[in-house]
């Protein structure tokens, strides 16, 4: 990048400058290193260990024999294919409703005109001042009330009600050239075909930045689902991890917690230019 | 009549659609087809956010005022909920945990993201690695930092106090001991949160012109100067902007309280929240969970109308 920062290229060009910034630099490395990957090393080694090295003081830095036991272990002792395939139904259904009902209200919201729709707008905006957590108690309720205990519609239809989300899409469909979806209607296209033909293909971005929130909420998701899922074999992974924190191998807990991380790093490493881009982004804008 | 005229009539009608306005009924109906059709796309959004945001804002005000028990008829009992509430010594610890970790997440959470994105703003290589790193513990489960740092925290081998004895430093209690374990908390969600928080001031940070420094520059300002009379200024919608949504985060602290301490030791780790959780789950006691959640509500309601006030005018601003 060209534009200039607190310092100007010049300053750092000079003998001193260099020095200065090079010193800074390393710093800087060695404390990220240090701050945030280490820990993730020192989780991803401590998962092989063996059970007396990991109480070892002073630590080792290197597991003595690398073993995967821990990591086998937690996989068949804790149920852990039950646990993370819990989670993908909860996120993958979640983000599907979210994707069709929060898409199609913000659709009828910005182009449809429907009557009371300022109404409706304020009412959604006004739960966004509603902290979410202040509400899990009578949430609980209604959910409980419906009979969705213990059933991932309790995750998947209150993921819908995110303003947040709604809003996004509906601002972004509010900047969609009016004419277009005209010219869509002059050749006869119903309201659902424009949405589908027109303005979806048009709102990647949009769907893509709503999708992995929607993703990374249900994942990363810890009290709502502990209240809504005491039955144990319905339990997500964060819910389970806790419940079995307690009586289990300090070595199979840790290894359980790396392949817990694992989906959404993933995720991460393969979108981070989206992602990284997108929070920047979306923080500037307002 | 002939033929011309007929056929001249059947031009007529089918051009008039498109010239003469169609009878007022069939307005209507159009309009109101229109509108269903309207509605036809907002009715699963509407449905849930009636079900799952706007009546549980109003049932917790109602049953704030009620004994509540699940499978038997809610009764109104005035405000009992808020007096035995108010008179229950955890719910004093609470609120002044909650408000002391906010504090103090504020003070670290924001001052080391702040330094932290101005350094990275000035480096010239490396640029996508810190940024990822950064980000890093963003991606990584809550629960699963949370059961990482307390194994860190761990008083026998914890990498917490290891760390403090190579570096020749006296080994503290962290979680265990009712004076440090707070602020070792605030540590953990620190830790876990800051990468957000980093990258929207990095963006924030690389809107600001450079012609701005260049002509602080010329004027004789040194490094320090140019921050206090260029950076903080131009940057100071966003602070201020997150540190209202990290109150709001911050005040409704769960999972590193449940997962690490437990509340404990000697409550000096419950939060308003947890406290909500024990009401409801533990004691079964809904009416007093309901009447702490419409306290918070109210509290946090006010910090975010706040925010949105402050997003909104910032953004005409802009």
């Amino acid at each position: 990048m060209s534009t200039r920062t607190l310092v100007s290229s010049s300053a750092l060009a000079r003998p001193r400058g260099k020095a200065v910034y090079w010193s800074l630099f390393t710093a800087t490395v060695l404390l990220f290193v240090l701050a945030f990957l280490f820990p993730v090393y020192w989780m991803a080694t401590g998962a092989m260990k063996s059970a007396d090295e990991v109480a070892r003081t002073p630590p080792t830095l290197v597991p003595e024999r690398w073993s995967l036991s821990g990591y086998t272990d937690a996989w068949e002792l804790m149920q852990l294919p039950a646990h993370l395939w819990n989670t993908v139904v909860q996120a993958a259904g979640a983000w599907l409703f979210q994707l069709v009902f929060c898409t199609a209200a913000a659709y009828a919201l910005s182009k449809l005109r429907p009557a009371f729709g300022n109404v409706i707008l304020g009412g959604i905006l006004a739960t966004l001042m509603v902290p979410a957590q202040a509400l899990v108690v009578p949430k609980y309720l209604t959910v409980a009330d419906l009979g969705l205990l213990n059933d991932p519609v309790a995750i998947w239809l209150p993921a819908v009600a995110n303003a947040f989300n709604l809003y996004l899409l509906k601002r972004f469909f509010d900047q969609l050239p009016r004419d277009v979806l005209e010219a869509a209607e002059i050749d006869g296209a119903g309201k659902l075909r424009t949405l589908w033909s027109i303005v979806l293909p048009m709102s990647r971005p949009v769907l893509g930045v709503v999708s992995i929130f929607a993703l990374v909420a249900v994942w990363q998701d810890f009290l709502w689902p502990l209240m809504v899922f005491s039955d144990t074999d319905e339990q997500p992974i964060s819910v389970a991890l806790v419940q079995l924190s307690q009586n289990i191998q300090l070595t199979v807990l840790i290894a359980a917690m790396v392949i817990a991380s694992i989906p959404m790093v993933a995720m991460f490493l393969v979108f981070q230019r989206h992602i990284i881009a997108g929070i920047g982004a979306g923080s500037t804008k307002g | 009549m002939t033929k011309t005229a007929r056929r001249t009539s059947v031009a007529k009608v089918a051009v008039r659609p498109m010239q003469a306005p169609p009878p007022a009924g069939d307005r209507r109906r159009r309009r109101l087809a229109d509108q269903a059709r309207a509605y036809g796309f907002l009715v699963g959004g509407l449905v849930c956010f009636a079900l799952f945001s706007w009546w549980p804002a109003i049932r917790a005000v109602v049953i704030a005022f009620q004994k509540y028990t699940p499978g038997s008829a809610p009764e109104w009992v005035g405000t009992a909920n808020f007096t035995r509430v108010f008179a229950d010594p955890e719910f004093a610890a609470a609120w002044r945990n909650t408000l002391t970790f906010t504090l103090l997440a504020l003070l670290i959470g924001f001052a080391v993201p702040f330094v932290l994105a101005l350094v990275l703003n000035e480096l010239r290589h490396a640029k996508a690695f810190f940024r990822v790193v950064v980000y890093l513990p963003v991606m990584i489960p809550p629960v699963v930092s949370a059961l990482l740092w307390k194994w860190f925290y761990d008083p026998g081998a914890g990498l917490a106090n290891e760390a403090l004895r190579f570096a020749g430093l006296p080994t503290s209690n962290w979680t265990n001991g009712a004076d440090t374990a707070l602020l070792s908390l605030v540590i953990v969600a620190t830790w876990a949160n800051m990468g957000g928080t980093v990258l929207i001031y990095l963006a924030a940070l690389q809107s600001i012109p450079g012609e701005l420094y260049e002509a602080a520059e010329l004027d004789g300002a040194n490094l320090l100067q140019r921050i206090r009379h260029v950076t903080v200024p131009q940057t100071r919608f966003v602070i201020l902007m997150l540190m209202l949504l990290q109150i709001i985060a911050t005040m409704q602290v769960f999972t590193e309280p449940f997962v690490i301490t437990g509340g404990g030791p000697e409550n000096a780790t419950v939060t308003v929240l947890y406290l909500i959780y024990k009401y409801a789950f533990l004691y079964n006691d809904f009416g007093g969970a309901s009447a702490l959640s419409v306290m918070l509500l109210v509290l946090l309601g006010a910090f975010s109308a706040l925010y949105l006030r402050l997003t909104r005018s910032g953004g005409d601003d802009a």
